[in-house]
């Protein structure tokens, strides 16, 4: 039977006096891979925070693994590609093995070693990644795509049920996005991990997610891929086009960018 | 001059202590550099000579405090000037690097202040300016012994932390780890390197030992563990090398520790070019 692995009901959020969120109800099973869409300050980051306890939730509930999210501890059963990810500092002089070791540092705990085993899980992260090769190689060397799989096998190595990708395909060069992608889909099938993608980019992501949310401040679609492209033109415009409209116009585009600071914070 | 080390415990002094300076400086410095911090060096070696001219001002006017080490009084004013550093740096979240030009100014006014109210010193503040071989006593080099113990057995452990903490400050904090606390443990032991380093190297060049072996290395390291290892060992060839020629020609051994330190990290940059023109 397919488990809850997160359970969002009546979300709403809030900045100040701005609601960000209204009334998200959002499940995602075990094994799916859910592509969250949304236009810039839509209100997707925050719905990331809420997930990932970093805001904390003001309206409604998250239950992540059936446990409410104030007394979640299994934190080690979820990884986290931020977007930042990719804008780290490029120069800073650690191997891949490295930066891949890294994510074991909370598993190991304080005063603890990597030991033998702990190394070959390293490996095999990488290699899951398909970064084999790289693995002595300073992270700094590296094209955009090739950092984004290490910080993947960085989030891989301590075992999560759950990865989340926050606009991963960001300062990836286009001919390599679609291997990127069937990375990801390699993980979600023979690992069986259970993806959650976070990306403003509704063209490219349809055909490669099992699932598709379409985000607006409110949760105007959550459903499986093939229904999500059964929809027709006035219902995606209904979730994008006004969105679209404002961006193109210069003197909303002050407020606009108030709007995407709030929703980024 | 080997006979010379042998025969003058001013020499052995000197040499035991800066070669374990040379290792524990750029052991941190590598984490400095990597976390740009490196000017928190300055700004807290500028606090450490606060501390000494008052440790030094305590001695002139009160006879009884004669026996007091300046080296102690600098560190305690060194770690009271990194954790003022920390508050700071949370006052002014958009301007953190604010934080360092207040620390360092405050440590220099005060310094002078205490150094006027003392009429000028008898002592040598020349040879805390701008270190010593002559200077270095034994309870001075047992106190830095214990602090580069301390020091090292907390990178070891804290290894793993402190790598995560400079290549990813958020990642670090998200991921669960004691980040704050592990901050605050290396910004204090930090403070102590420098107050350690300043017999031998001088205030004004504490920070460049920090960050000139790491400058090196780099340019050339393949890795973290790589980089920390060179920058230790150049740090440790300017180190004897300075002291080495400081005791021959009679010069303040922080102006040739720099200055080998200067051409390694020069040597470097050429190596590297050297390097990209013959794969290119």
């Amino acid at each position: 039977m397919e488990q809850p692995i997160i359970e969002i009901a009546h979300v709403s959020y809030r900045y100040e006096k701005e609601n960000v969120l209204e009334d998200i109800n959002l499940t995602i099973n075990s094994g799916d891979f859910l592509g969250i869409v949304g236009p810039n300050g839509s209100g997707k980051s925050t719905l990331l925070k809420l997930i990932l306890n970093l805001l904390k939730v003001q309206k409604g509930s998250v239950k992540l693994f059936g446990q409410e999210i104030s007394r979640f501890k299994d934190w080690q059963n979820i990884g986290f590609v931020s977007q930042k990810a990719n804008s780290f500092n490029t120069g800073f002089p650690a191997t891949v093995f490295e930066v891949v070791s890294s994510g074991l540092t909370k598993k190991l705990g304080l005063f603890k070693f990597m030991g033998k085993a702990d190394q070959a899980k390293v490996m095999r992260a990488i290699e899951s990644v398909g970064m084999h090769e790289y693995a002595g190689r300073n992270i700094g060397e590296l094209s955009g795509g090739q950092q984004q799989r290490v910080f993947i096998a960085r989030a891989l190595v301590s075992d999560p049920k759950l990865l989340i990708l926050d606009e991963p395909t960001v300062g990836v060069d286009v001919k390599n996005v679609q291997s990127f992608y069937e990375m990801l889909d390699d993980l979600n099938k023979e690992l069986g991990i259970t993806l959650l993608l976070v990306t403003h980019d509704i063209g490219t992501i349809s055909d490669k997610v099992t699932h598709v949310a379409c985000l607006n401040k409110n949760l105007h679609f959550h459903g499986n891929t093939a229904e999500f492209e059964s929809l027709n033109k006035n219902e995606m415009s209904e979730i994008y086009g006004h969105d679209v409209h404002v961006l193109t116009h210069n003197h909303d585009h002050h407020h606009h960018h108030h709007h995407d600071k709030g929703a980024d914070r | 001059m080997i006979s010379g080390i042998l025969q003058y415990e001013f020499l052995q002094n000197a040499f035991l202590t800066g070669m374990i300076i040379g290792i524990i400086a750029p052991l941190l410095g590598v984490f400095i550099v990597v976390r740009r911090l490196s000017l928190i060096a300055d700004a807290l070696s500028h606090v450490t000579l606060a501390g000494i001219a008052a440790s030094l001002l305590l001695e002139k006017k009160f006879i009884g405090l004669s026996g007091l080490n300046p080296l102690y009084m600098g560190m305690a004013f060194s770690v009271a000037g990194s954790l003022f550093i920390e508050k700071l740096r949370a006052v002014y979240k958009h301007y953190q690097e604010l934080a360092i030009p207040i620390i360092l100014s405050g440590g220099i006014g005060l310094g002078v202040i205490f150094i006027s109210l003392a009429d000028g010193f008898n002592t040598d503040l020349f040879s805390y300016l701008f270190g010593s071989v002559s200077a270095v006593s034994r309870l001075d080099l047992w106190t830095i012994l214990i602090i580069s113990v301390l020091v090292i057995a907390l990178v070891v452990l804290l290894y793993k932390e402190l790598f995560l903490l400079s290549f990813d400050e958020e990642h670090a904090k998200a991921s669960g780890i004691a980040a704050k606390s592990v901050h605050f443990i290396f910004i204090v032991m930090v403070a102590l390197v420098i107050a350690a380093s300043m017999r031998i190297v001088g205030i004004l060049l504490v920070s460049s030992l920090m960050t000139l072996p790491v400058a090196a290395s780099i340019r050339i390291a393949k890795g973290f563990k790589q980089t920390i290892f060179l920058s230790m060992l150049f740090g440790e060839i300017s180190v004897l090398g300075g002291l080495t020629i400081s005791y021959y020609i009679d010069l303040a051994p922080g102006g040739t520790i720099v200055m080998i330190a200067v051409l390694i990290l020069i040597a470097t940059i050429l190596l590297k070019k050297l390097a990209g023109i013959r794969s290119a």
